[in-house]
């Protein structure tokens, strides 16, 4: 997987308000108009936000040049969960080789 | 026969602060077995990596103020060390030690694993403590290292019902 993409999203996701904003965008498409309306923020300081989720990659804008509404894109945060998933089978993978050797130290010592 | 738990069943990951990692896990084995598995480098050696990673330098020096040192390589010979050292030592049940990745000073970590025996099995609960939430969340940027970011609590269940679907997104709710 590529590391900066992931560094780039979890950076991303450091913030409450981008990932308030995302939690927004799940629920659909969004103009900045609207995505400022929740939070008390003028709307450069959300386009900043924006701004920061693009470059992660994590939201994208629409081409309807009065609106650009903003969508969520989903393919870095399913890599950042299918990394979650990997550190959790890394783990799994690395304890069941140590179920393995305890039971050969059993045998050995007639336990 | 000692019974034994189901293959990788009970693996237990959390973040139950902004700053740490736990992870537990019950082996069939004795507490004293179960502790030598994790500070004699003749047996680390056997089990400790997975994915094609697997210990190259495994070097404990085992009592307070002892250094200890690993480095493990990985598919394409690539290498990561990390070390540290040991800050309390109390055999078989409880240790303490510092945790450095090589290059990454200011993401030392404090490491508490504590060994609990009952009716023959052991309790393995390991505690990764991070200076900052931002270096814990930090860890996330290495396949190698440890990591869980609460952002990530918060994104599991927000994504679960929206992401985990192999189809495009599409803005809507399923």
């Amino acid at each position: 997987m590529d590391t900066s993409t992931l560094d780039a999203t979890f950076a991303a996701l450091a913030d409450p308000t981008r990932r308030a904003i995302l939690a927004r965008l799940t629920e659909g498409e969004a103009t900045v108009g609207e995505l400022a309306a929740p939070f008390a923020m003028s709307q450069p300081g959300v386009s900043k936000h924006l701004r920061v989720l693009e470059r992660a990659g994590l939201v994208s804008r629409g081409r309807d040049a009065q609106r650009r509404p903003c969508r969520l894109e989903a393919r870095p945060l399913r890599d950042a969960l299918d990394w979650l998933a990997d550190f959790r089978e890394y783990w799994e993978e690395s304890y069941r080789r140590l179920d393995d050797l305890l039971a050969r130290l059993d045998e050995r010592d007639g336990s | 026969m000692t019974a034994r738990p189901p293959p990788g069943a009970g693996l237990v990951v959390a973040a139950p602060s902004d700053t740490e990692i736990v992870l537990a896990r019950t082996f069939a084995a004795s507490r004293r077995t179960v502790f030598d598995a994790f500070t004699r480098p003749d047996l680390l050696r056997q089990w400790h990596g997975a994915r094609g990673w697997h210990l190259v330098v495994c070097e404990i020096d085992l009592r307070p103020g002892g250094a200890w040192r690993f480095v493990s390589r990985g598919p394409g010979g690539a290498e990561l060390g990390h070390g540290g050292a040991y800050i309390e030592v109390d055999a078989p049940a409880r240790l303490v030690q510092s945790e450095i990745y090589d290059g990454w000073d200011e993401g030392e970590a404090r490491v508490t694993t504590v060994f609990d025996e009952r009716d023959g099995r052991t309790a393995v609960t390991t505690t990764v403590r991070y200076p900052t939430r931002e270096i814990r969340d930090g860890m996330l940027r290495s396949p190698m290292r440890r990591g869980l970011g609460e952002a990530f609590d918060r994104l599991d269940s927000l994504l679960h019902h929206h992401v985990r679907s192999t189809a495009p997104w599409k803005g809507h709710r399923p």
